[in-house]
């Protein structure tokens, strides 16, 4: 055996001591669980302590909305000594910064934004920090707008592309945590040494000189990972020895990852199974009970519900309610058949109960036709009791992806610890249909983003000349959105390298470069109605066309019919080729997402009127939903309409949020589960949908928790790709939300 | 010549309507003229409809949701769907033979030769019973609904699944010597299965609006879903006697 170690006693298999191979220690190790959830108990009295004292400071923050911020030091691993929220009752420790909610400052992403945030809550930056980032240390921000281009600028500014990390951590990588409980770092370092090594060939590349800094960043910031631990207490530079310590490493390299980086989704992976392993084996030698192994995961869950970043307004707006993105990817099956799905993972969602719902972590629930059926009953039972979790079509991602990816934000999956991605927000496809009537020019500014080509001059809409123009724009916003990318990534990786959470990868990893698109079903609908009936355009003093008049009727996307849902197929297949076609940072597999998070409010604001019929202004539907009110067949028409959009050519995630009332779901407890089961079963078949936010509540609650938000202060709900508390959505958002819900059937 | 059936409307994702997930269809057309009715736009059998399928066409769109209704099936509702009795049977032949559970939901107000051949391809019927007194039943659908416990008649004879659904409406079927009355009757049942005690809502009263029709039930409060346990347990009660 290569690698050993006293720790590892009792443990199975070989191939996973003679390299790092996570993947091999849970498939020898972990105990499959078909049993229901008859077994999990309450939360301890520890528990309790700690998570009441949070609760009252989370009021507080509630008002302030931020509790405490940092004003003078940059956040790294180790800027920080051991914090404590309640020292005697807390069994899993470890804070991002000094005090719990306290949030810290990483003016590496760029020093406008942390100033412009700490701001907005009242604070003032250090002038000496402010200083140094602006005087002796360039910034990612500074960086990137130092590079774009004049058509960038513009097409940022027009809204065209929204929500690119070009003033923010880009995020979206998921360290391989369990790697430090299994391994320690003594191992890890060792074998970044041994990859460094064999970086050191005849003809030395730009690449190569880039990998070998990398390579050195990835090994302090493990060195600075063992220093934080030992304040806390803790030696990782060897394998975890139980269940305690195999929770507590996870979580601290968790924690090392929010301290070193504020990236817009900071995802945590999955590691149910994988600590399930060290907690059954403690309670059958009877060094752990059942109490104690749900006090660990209890607080463990506890701490991942406290991260917390410093965001400006601006930001607010597109990703509402403080999401972090610790997405935790649950249960799925082993390419050997036998269920993922262990004890622990019960134990996670059991968390919702025990501390009641949140948005954080963003439990997601890994689907697949052959899970065990008491898991995909308890599933459903938390959705229905709770709204807080999300699933995702196993049979669909374990083709390509295998049985260890996890999922990275809201919907992108990602082989856990092999690749990383190179996140890159959206574009706006209804506008770009705008830009292709108006040869360019914004329909709202009147400026002129795109090059001059011709624009549409006719009264009424030819469908064959507006695909011909739509299909020249699509391609002219893949350039500037690809090569505006481009521009991010490469200063992202000069300036804010993610050295913590690339040290828990293998040294060469597979790069993914994920883009998205928003306003699908709009455009499906705008061309739908361009093809099937007769639309006028209305322009103003500017030749802009600022409306649409119809004449007939078509059928929308969403109602499953074959002829508009297949224009929603063509153009996502149709853009995703024309990203294709360029060549790549760092050679990174081009992807794409259908997915906006709660940015469809903004981007309808900035869009105009669409032949569609959507008047300007109004909100666009979340990811790849079908319009608000449009789907008139009923839910599963919708699912089946979402369900066709082709995974190949949107490998990052097509994302479908529902809403339904608990009357329109069924009439019993039993029958409201069975349904919900029934529901996912129908839409996660092998070649079926992607993603599905699962909500169940009332209009009428959302409407009361609207206008008294202090009586509502856990209840969370489901939009594009992540939980939120409700309440702490902005006004236009809440509006949209409930307009979205299905009430009691007729 | 081809059967068409005139469909008002479609609903993947029935949950009330029957066991499980149901492909619900809103059948066109009703001899009733309820009084607390809340698809007031099924009434007319004359109208033109957003639908006209045959049997198989409707089977087909059915079959496009088969993963979804694998452990609920299809029901056809309206309307009255007995008032399209062979589109009816051609279609619920074509669900049976697929493997597909038929359920109806009626008031049994049609009885004819043809309408009662319907269940030789049906599961489960929900039946709609008015009022059990010909007196109130008439006031509140305008039919004296003797029709409806012949139905019932046949459906014990043929031993077809039944579920009885009743809508409870204050100050007009909402009494406690009416509801028992009717538990009584049904005790004999043993096809039966359940009575589903649906609370008067008046979440279709904008349709009366939109059709310009005066809805008769102007100033009636919705049911207090409380009162409808006190029904169950009523039920209860009389069924262990």
């Amino acid at each position: 055996m290569k690698f050993n170690s006293d720790n590892w006693k009792g443990f199975k298999g070989d191939v996973w001591r003679d390299e790092i191979n996570v993947r091999d220690f849970i498939q020898t190790n972990y105990t499959p669980y078909d049993g229901d959830e008859s077994f999990l108990v309450p939360s301890s009295e520890k528990t309790h302590k700690v998570w009441n004292k949070l609760t009252e400071m989370f009021k507080v923050e509630r008002e302030r909305g931020v509790y405490d911020a940092e004003t003078k030091l940059p956040q790294t691993i180790t800027t920080y000594g051991p914090g404590y929220i309640d020292k005697d009752n807390e069994v899993v420790v470890g804070l991002q910064t000094d005090a719990p909610l306290k949030r810290g400052i990483f003016p590496k992403g760029g020093i406008r934004m942390v100033e412009n945030s700490l701001n907005a809550y009242g604070y003032e930056l250090d002038p000496m920090t402010k200083e140094i980032f602006t005087k002796y240390r360039k910034t990612h921000n500074e960086g990137v707008f130092s590079a774009y281009t004049e058509e960038m600028l513009e097409a940022r500014r027009s809204a065209i592309i929204t929500g690119l990390p070009d003033a923010y951590g880009r995020g979206r990588i998921i360290g391989d945590y369990r790697r430090v409980a299994l391994y320690g770092t003594e191992v890890l370092i060792a074998e970044k040494k041994h990859f460094q090594k064999r970086l050191d060939i005849q003809e030395i590349t730009e690449e190569t000189i880039r990998s070998r800094e990398e390579v050195t960043e990835q090994i302090k910031a493990l060195k600075d990972f063992e220093k934080m631990c030992a304040g806390y207490g803790f030696d990782v530079t060897r394998p975890a020895k139980d269940a305690r310590e195999a929770v507590q490493f996870v979580y601290l390299a968790y924690l090392a990852a929010v301290k070193d980086q504020d990236g817009a989704a900071m995802s945590i992976g999955r590691t149910a199974t994988f600590l399930d392993i060290y907690i059954e084996k403690d309670i059958r030698e009877g060094k752990l009970t059942e109490e104690e192994a749900q006090e660990l995961v209890d607080q463990m869950i506890i701490k991942l519900r406290i991260v917390r970043f410093l965001r400006t307004p601006e930001y607010n707006d597109l990703f509402s309610g403080d999401p972090v993105w610790v997405t935790e990817s649950l249960g799925g099956m082993g390419i050997d058949g036998r269920t993922l799905v262990t004890k622990t993972c019960y134990r996670y969602l059991h968390t919702l109960y025990n501390l009641g719902p949140a948005p954080e972590p963003n439990l997601t629930v890994l689907w697949a036709e052959k899970l065990p059926e008491n898991w995909k009953k308890y599933c459903a039972k938390v959705s229905i009791d709770t709204s807080a979790i999300q699933y995702e079509n196993d049979d669909l991602m374990r083709v390509e992806y295998g049985d260890d990816y996890g999922i990275a934000c809201c919907v992108s999956p990602m082989k856990i610890g092999k690749q990383m991605q190179y996140f890159g927000a959206r574009a706006n496809l209804a506008k770009c249909l705008l830009y292709a009537i108006n040869g360019g020019r914004d329909e709202i500014s009147g400026v002129q983003v795109a090059p001059r080509f011709a624009p549409i001059t006719s009264e009424y809409l030819d469908y064959e000349e507006v695909m011909q123009k739509y299909s020249q724009m699509m391609r002219w916003l893949a350039k500037v959105y690809i090569n505006a990318l481009k521009i991010i990534h490469y200063m992202h990786d000069k300036y804010a390298y993610e050295a913590f959470e690339m040290s828990l990868h293998d040294g060469r990893v597979e790069r993914i470069r994920a883009t998205g698109i928003a306003g699908l079903s709009i455009v499906a609908d705008s061309l739908a109605a361009i093809r099937d009936c007769k639309v006028k355009v209305i322009r103003d003093e500017r030749g802009l066309a600022v409306g649409f008049e119809r004449e007939g009727d078509y059928v929308p996307f969403g109602n499953n019919c074959d002829s508009t849902d297949k224009i929603a197929v063509d153009i996502t297949e149709r853009f995703m080729e024309y990203l294709r076609q360029h060549e790549t940072y760092r050679n990174a597999t081009p992807t794409q997402s259908i997915l906006t998070i709660t940015s469809n409010v903004v981007y309808g604001k900035k869009t105009g009127s669409t032949p569609d019929g959507r008047k300007g202004g109004t909100p666009f539907a979340p990811g790849a939903n079908p319009m608000n009110g449009r789907d008139i067949k009923g839910a599963v028409a919708a699912l089946a309409s979402v369900a066709k959009l082709p995974f190949q050519h949107a490998h990052d995630g097509i994302s479908y949020t529902f809403a339904i009332s608990p009357a329109a779901l069924g009439k019993e407890n039993e029958t409201r589960v069975n349904n919900l089961v029934g529901l996912l079963d129908g839409y996660f078949t092998p070649t079926g949908g992607q993603h599905l936010n699962v909500n169940v509540f009332d209009a009428d609650l959302l409407i009361d928790a609207m206008e008294h938000p202090e009586k509502y202060p856990q209840l969370t709900i489901r939009v594009s790709g992540y939980a939120v508390n409700f309440v702490k959505l902005t006004k236009e958002q809440q509006l949209d939300v409930i307009s979205r819900t299905i009430n009691q059937s007729m | 010549m081809e059967i068409v059936g005139k469909i008002h409307s479609i609903e993947s994702f029935g949950t009330v309507d029957g066991p499980g997930i149901r492909f619900v269809t809103f059948m066109q057309g009703c001899p009733l003229r309820c009084a607390y009715c809340h698809n007031p736009d099924t009434w007319d059998i004359q109208a033109q409809t957003k639908y006209e399928y045959t049997p198989s066409q409707l089977f087909d769109e059915a079959m496009r949701y088969k993963n979804f209704i694998k452990s609920g099936g299809v029901t056809l509702t309206g309307g009255e769907p007995l008032m399209q009795p062979d589109f009816v049977r051609e279609y619920f032949r074509l669900c049976q033979e697929a493997g597909v559970h038929t359920a109806l939901d009626t008031a049994g107000s049609v009885i004819t030769e043809k309408t009662l051949s319907v269940l030789d391809y049906t599961n489960l019927v929900l039946l709609d019973i008015k009022a059990l007194d010909a007196g109130l039943c008439k006031k509140v659908s305008g039919s004296n609904g003797q029709a409806t416990f012949r139905f019932l008649d046949e459906l014990q004879s043929r031993n077809i699944p039944t579920w009885i659904r009743h809508v409870v409406v204050p100050t007009l079927t909402d009494n406690d010597t009416s509801i028992k009355s009717l538990i009584e009757y049904l005790k004999p049942y043993n096809v039966v299965e359940k009575i589903e005690w649906l609370p008067y809502h008046t979440l279709g009263v904008f349709k009366y609006k939109e059709l310009g029709i005066p809805y008769p039930l102007e100033g009636i409060e919705p049911l207090d879903k409380k009162r409808i346990e006190e029904i169950k347990k009523m039920q209860q009660f009389i069924n262990r006697e």
